[in-house]
């Protein structure tokens, strides 16, 4: 590991941290999104009222995600 | 290519730096302003087109949405301002980005214009105005010890948590609105580099919806936050 510095091992380890950091609430925002598509589909009327919690739970879900952009702008530029 | 995290300086007034998204976030202040004057003067009540028209729309939407969350246009009057403001702004920053001469007109080796939205700065001030607002609301609407209160509905440990992710709401806020329109430029800078010729035609589409969602996306969560805020009965569910 002589040839390695210490910017290679960050930038390596920020690419990971958002890699793999966004995994998790992309599954969750696919799941969320499909629940609420298929409610609408069973009950059209609702679609504003379940559009509104849909963005909610995505937004709770995605930020996860900006924790781990966070993350990896800590790793990289502090 | 030419991407930077941080906003750049132009020129300094005293020991302030003026950078080019506090330009740009003066300019677009400006414009708005100066569209919303013409737009009040030609307030009719007969339906028109143009920017009257198209402002009424704006703000009409903005006010349905708001009355589904509150319950009654009088409750959505109240925080209108607030939520219409937020969008507006945020919208009109996150489209003028992809304007041409955005980013590559340089003045003094630095970007003459930057939308202040790929600004972490200005992300995080909106996000601090979104959440302090939150708390004037519901300090005015329950008092200030009903408000502290409401953290604590289920139990000590609970209550702590929840201020805790209060504080987190800042972050996420203006992440996710810095995030999602700084990637969009970087992604426009690579694809444009990499195909010159129609390439970026469909992300530049993309961008324009993303600036939409994400202009919504931000409206919508002070809006829900502010009508959970200031619910006296239920207290918050989750985050």
């Amino acid at each position: 590991m002589e040839g390695l510095d210490v910017g290679v091992i960050k930038s390596i380890g920020a690419g990971l941290t958002i890699a793999v950091g966004t995994i998790g609430p992309g599954i969750g925002i696919g799941l969320i999104a499909a629940r609420a598509v298929e409610a609408i589909g069973r009950n059209p009327e609702a679609q504003g009222k379940i559009q509104q919690m849909m963005i909610l739970g995505i937004a709770f879900t995605e930020a996860l995600a900006i924790f781990a952009l966070l993350f990896a702008f800590i790793i990289r530029f502090l | 290519m030419h991407v930077s995290l941080a906003p750049e300086a132009l020129f300094h007034v005293g020991p302030i730096a003026v950078t080019n998204s506090m330009l740009t976030a003066l300019l677009t202040t400006l414009l708005v302003l100066g569209v919303l004057v013409v737009a009040a003067r030609r307030l009719s009540l007969r339906p028109a087109g143009g920017v009257g028209g198209t402002t009424e729309a704006i703000s009409e939407a903005v006010l349905g949405q708001a009355e589904a969350a509150y319950g009654s246009r009088e409750a959505a009057l109240k925080y209108f301002p607030l939520l219409a403001t937020l969008f507006i702004f945020i919208l009109v920053n996150n489209l003028i980005g992809l304007i041409p001469g955005f980013n590559t007109i340089t003045w003094n080796g630095a970007p003459l214009l930057r939308p202040v939205t790929t600004d972490l700065n200005a992300t995080i001030a909106l996000a601090l105005v979104s959440v302090v607002l939150t708390q004037v609301y519901a300090i005015r609407k329950l008092g200030a010890f009903k408000n502290i209160k409401r953290y604590f509905a289920h139990g000590f440990l609970l209550g702590l948590l929840e201020i805790i992710l209060e504080l987190t709401r800042v972050i996420s806020f203006s992440f996710r609105l810095f995030g999602n329109i700084f990637a969009g430029e970087v992604l426009l800078v690579v694809i444009s580099a990499l195909l010159p010729i129609l390439g970026p035609s469909p992300f530049w589409a993309m961008e324009i919806f993303v600036a939409f969602i994400q202009a919504l996306v931000f409206t919508m969560l002070t809006m829900a936050f502010i009508a959970m805020a200031i619910d006296p009965g239920v207290p918050e569910a989750g985050h």
